[in-house]
């Protein structure tokens, strides 16, 4: 692989950040501040008894896009909501093993969760936008959770995380309409504006694209590409083609027919996952076998 | 590709399909019917409260207080003021009650704690209203000890206190079912955001269900407007105009009730058109509040 810029759209596997910075790309990475990295260490999740998702340790990468793979109930979305402590909101629901995100375990005694989701931002599978607030107010409304109040603060800050969402060109006008007036592939854009708006050191979507049409999930795509350049980006997805096109590391998760929880089967760069699987079981999903 | 076997199945679904439209028919002739003996009640009191109700309307009935029982003439402005205070002080109190109870079940009372209360609360709206009056007359009424300076005597106070028991319940039972309506996903949205579980109800549920709590508000008001039983031994009823509310006080559905069953014809007349009034009354803050808060509704997806 020798070109210089990846382009997220082509269907090529975009080297990680560090090869791309070796190969002289424009990508920034690790300034003076160390990279903060998420590691799990054996992570298992559970909805009441059921176990759901088991013994997880993998490291992610600061500032690339790592993608959870897998076949439905594999358990890739419970995963992702134990990182920003998400999961606990089901009844029942617990986690086991840690998280360390910047050398802090999230899991540890003392840590409001509250904090944490305001460090670790999400977007959902379905737009999910406030119906009750603006398209202005739903960027502001973490902030204002956050407790600023200031008028010209808050709208800085809104249009500047629109615009990093590629919507401000879009809604610049309509930024008093309601949040929902605007079509599903823009709602979704909205949310990862409000997403970032708080600034965030990691961002986790959980399928972000599969409510949207295919010129809406490519400009997600394209987005996604473009904040991981200031983010950590963790993404679940169904569709093996947007893992290979949008993300640095894959993960490939898979129930296992003992305990039917999910297991970490392989982990590392996704041109290795892709290209040159150790796992047969990988190579079988990737080749469309199953799944 | 047509054989035997394969028309004798085409007769078999035309001979299925005629039966099915037959059965469509007959189902929705039952259904019309049924609508039709819902709705006529409906519109011959509609009829009826205007036809009898607006000959008694006149300038004198907002403005003036009763005369002497026998003396033609006067007005029922005590009790239309009486009704406005003791309902807006009813609001007042079991509001406030009903929606933080209503909060309280969606949001932290998916329990077992949660079903009792619950249950408590079905088991309160189905008691009688008069039941609540007794309830309120003895507890404040009929009260000697002189804890409150409105206990041991007939005031607005009791009545409204009536009222709001009988709110309550509506509004609280109401107020969870549109809070429950709120989809997981607009909370979780919120909690992703690291908005703690307070700030979520307070700024997102909450004003996403306003629309419809406003509604059960609304039920809850003309259920206490039109209440004659909870006020009968509680506010009593006064012949003069009052504000007072550490005093009897008039209202609406009581003196519809005096002048309805009373002897004189000028009395049925103003019963007649209080009655008018009443559900006027309803059906335009009902419109008005729809108005302001109706747009929203119709935002929610």
């Amino acid at each position: 692989m020798t070109e210089t810029q990846t382009t997220p759209s082509t269907m090529q596997v975009p080297p990680p950040p560090v090869v791309r910075a070796a190969l002289g790309a424009t990508v920034p990475v690790a300034k003076e501040a160390p990279p903060i990295t998420i590691e799990l260490r054996d992570v298992s999740a559970f909805y009441g008894k059921k176990l759901a998702v088991s013994g997880v340790s993998m490291s992610i990468r600061a500032h690339s896009v790592t993608a959870l793979i897998g076949p439905s109930g594999c358990g890739k979305s419970t995963l992702i909501r134990t990182i920003n402590r998400m999961h606990e909101f089901a009844p029942g629901a617990r986690v086991e093993g840690s998280i360390i995100v910047d050398g802090v375990n999230i899991y540890g005694p003392g840590i409001d969760p509250a904090r944490v989701r305001q460090r670790i931002g999400m977007v959902f599978q379905k737009p999910n936008p406030f119906p009750t607030m603006s398209i202005a107010d739903n960027v502001a409304a973490g902030l204002r959770f956050m407790g600023i109040r200031s008028k010209s603060e808050l709208r800085d800050r809104v249009e500047s995380a629109l615009k990093r969402a590629a919507l401000w060109d879009e809604v610049k006008n309509d930024l008093k309409k309601p949040g929902i007036a605007i079509s599903g592939g823009q709602q979704q854009r909205l949310c990862i504006a409000r997403a970032i708006a708080v600034e965030p050191d990691i961002v986790l979507m959980d399928e972000p694209c599969s409510a949207l049409d295919p010129i809406a999930t490519l400009k997600i795509e394209d987005l996604m590409r473009e904040l991981a350049r200031d983010y950590t980006i963790v993404t679940v997805t169904h569709n093996m083609q947007q893992a290979a096109r949008v993300s640095d590391q894959t993960a490939f998760m898979l129930m296992d027919p003992g305990d039917l929880a999910g297991h970490l089967v392989e982990y590392g760069p996704t041109s290795d996952i892709f290209t040159n699987p150790k796992d047969s079981r990988t190579e079988d999903y990737i080749s469309g076998r199953f799944g | 590709m047509t054989s035997p076997g394969n028309s004798a199945i085409l007769q078999q679904t035309a001979a299925l399909y005629r039966r099915r439209r037959l059965v469509d028919r007959l189902m929705t002739g039952v259904m019309v019917v049924a609508v039709i003996v819902a709705v006529v009640p409906l519109f011959f009191i509609l009829f009826y409260l205007l036809k009898e109700g607006i000959p008694g309307l006149s300038l004198d009935l907002f403005t003036q207080e009763p005369n002497r029982p026998g003396k033609e003439g006067g007005g029922v402005h005590n009790a239309l003021v009486g009704s406005g205070i003791m309902v807006g002080l009813a609001l007042l109190i079991g509001v406030p009650i009903a929606v933080g109870t209503g909060i309280f079940l969606s949001e932290y009372g998916q329990n077992r704690a949660g079903s009792f209360i619950r249950f408590f609360i079905e088991v309160m709206a189905g008691i009688p209203s008069i039941t609540i009056g007794l309830f309120v007359y003895s507890l404040i009424v009929a009260n000697q000890s002189g804890l409150l300076p409105v206990m041991g005597h007939f005031t607005a106070f009791a009545g409204a206190l009536a009222l709001a028991i009988l709110l309550v319940p509506i509004v609280a039972r109401i107020t969870e079912e549109m809070l429950l309506l709120v989809p997981r996903s607009l909370r979780e949205a919120s909690y992703a955001l690291g908005a703690p579980r307070w700030r979520t109800v307070l700024r997102i549920v909450l004003p996403t269900a306003l629309p419809g709590i406003i509604t059960g508000i609304m039920l809850g008001l003309s259920r206490i407007a039109g209440e004659a039983a909870a006020l009968l031994f509680t506010a009593l009823g006064n012949q003069f105009f009052s504000t007072d509310i550490n005093a009897p006080m008039d209202s609406i559905p009581r003196r519809i009730y005096v002048y309805a069953l009373g002897p004189y014809d000028y009395w049925h007349e103003q019963a007649w058109a209080m009655s008018l009034i009443l559900v006027a009354t309803i059906l335009i803050i009902s419109l008005v509040v729809r108005a302001l808060f109706g747009s929203r509704v119709t935002v929610r997806s």
